[in-house]
């Protein structure tokens, strides 16, 4: 199974998690709410797979580059 | 004494009721649609004011100001105060820090721009192939143009210097199209690229930039664009002032006033003085939806040039850009960028676009009040 690692792309705050570990995901589906620059912006699934871990909880502050979740395929 | 008392409704007409129905509008789509709720609030209520008969708030006796918006519009429109500091409140809101990472995308800042001007000559065009039917000189023209910018305080600045009875119209175009900027510019970015291109893939910015290129950019680019085209001064002169207030770390009260307590007057009184210049005898005219009409086209020629840029950039570079981030290239921050951000999402859910978008998205904030200063020192 390929693994994708996804990564935070701006640093801001989780305002919320919209997957658990386990979850089947679709590409393009949303993984999370990124607070940044006064803006909520989403996180999409790059690849459909298998949510393995998620890094990131709500209320937290992230940066770039920071895992968000992996992703099984 | 009370035989002198007098109802509005005698006065009412036509014009007066179908700017009150405007002025309605306006306040509906600001309250329940959240359009630019800040600016279409202030000037809807202004509108709905203004057009109730008798009132006197526009009112002048000779040519001088005496009623109480007539006076506001005075001392802060016409002498230019107010869309100045505008630009200061902006400046200390304004991180230029994507733009300093890449500062090619200065280009893309100024690509935009060639909208504005583009709009110009065909205003012109129109106004000079029938005058008869609408009164389009070589100041309205650049009054228009410049909406195709999405900026409006600089369209109000230039508008008041060049063609003041205009005001109403260009300030109330350059805001809805602000407002608009998720519908007019999906289409004009779809009919220039392929789904391919919108999907290009853009790494994050990593490069972190230092806090002093961040203080220096302010002082630098007042100096260079100052000198370049010094009628800029006003408007780039405030807004490097207010983003200097913001960067040099040790000004953070005055930066926080600027930005936020000042910013906000300065919107009230815009908004409802504006609004208040759109009487049915001064906006129910032909000129007026020439400027609606034309200030479209200069917006989506403004959003087609920066695409097409980037496009061309992408011809001499090796990275290759997306090139919907020349589309944010107009000033509407940070409406351009979002766009541009979920087009990028959409087209590939790799992309996360937001802060390559900012850099052109900033500067053609620049841009548009370098033009402004361009059409000040060919016409004004």
């Amino acid at each position: 199974m390929a693994r994708e690692i996804v990564e935070v792309p701006i640093a801001g705050k989780i305002i919320s998690v919209n997957v658990r570990p386990g979850d089947e995901v679709k590409e393009g589906g949303t993984l999370c709410l990124l607070e940044s620059m006064k803006m909520e912006n989403p996180i999409l699934t790059p690849v459909g797979g298998t949510i393995t871990e998620i890094k990131v909880s709500v209320g937290q502050v992230v940066g770039t580059g920071d895992v968000v979740a992996i992703i099984e395929y | 004494m009370l035989g002198f008392f007098q109802t509005g409704f005698s006065g009412l007409t036509w014009g007066s009721i179908v700017m009150l129905v405007i002025g309605g509008v306006l306040l509906y789509l600001g309250i329940a649609r959240k359009m630019e709720p800040l600016l279409l609030v202030p000037i809807g209520f202004g509108v709905v004011l203004v057009n109730l008969p008798l009132g006197g708030l526009m009112e002048t006796v000779g040519g001088e100001p005496t009623g109480v918006i007539s006076r506001v519009f005075q001392l802060g429109l016409v002498s230019e105060i107010i869309p100045c500091f505008i630009f200061l409140g902006l400046g200390a809101m304004t991180d230029f820090g994507p733009l300093i990472a890449n500062p090619k995308t200065l280009l893309l800042g100024a690509g935009a721009q060639f909208g504005v001007f583009f709009a110009f000559f065909i205003a012109l065009l129109i106004g000079s192939v029938f005058p008869d039917f609408v009164e389009i000189g070589i100041k309205e023209a650049a009054s228009i143009g410049i909406i195709g910018g999405a900026d409006g305080p600089t369209t109000i600045y230039l508008t008041n210097r060049l063609a003041p009875h205009f005001i109403g119209a260009t300030a109330v175009a350059a805001y809805t199209y602000m407002a608009l900027v998720p519908i007019i510019q999906p289409p004009v970015i779809k009919l220039l690229t392929t789904k391919k291109e919108r999907g290009i893939y853009m790494k994050p910015q990593l490069r972190p930039v230092p806090k002093t290129e961040k203080v220096f950019f302010p002082i630098i680019g007042a100096i260079i664009i100052i000198l370049l085209v010094p009628k800029s001064a006003p408007l780039i002169g405030m807004f490097m002032f207010g983003n200097l207030l913001k960067e040099s770390g040790v000004t953070d009260r005055l930066a926080d006033t600027a930005a936020n307590a000042f910013m906000n007057i300065l919107t009230i009184l815009l908004g409802l003085t504006v609004g208040c210049f759109m009487s049915a005898e001064t906006f129910l005219k032909v000129d007026s939806l020439m400027v609606f009409a034309l200030g479209i086209v200069a917006f989506a020629t403004s959003t087609a040039f920066g695409v097409t840029l980037a496009k061309l950039m992408n011809l001499f570079s090796k990275e290759k850009i997306n090139p919907m981030i020349g589309a944010a290239g107009v000033s509407a921050v940070p409406m351009s960028a979002r766009v541009v951000q979920r087009m990028g999402q959409q087209a590939n859910p790799r992309n996360f676009l937001l802060m390559h978008a900012m850099g052109p998205n900033i500067a053609g904030v620049i841009g548009t009040a370098t033009a402004a200063g361009i059409f000040l020192g060919m016409v004004g």
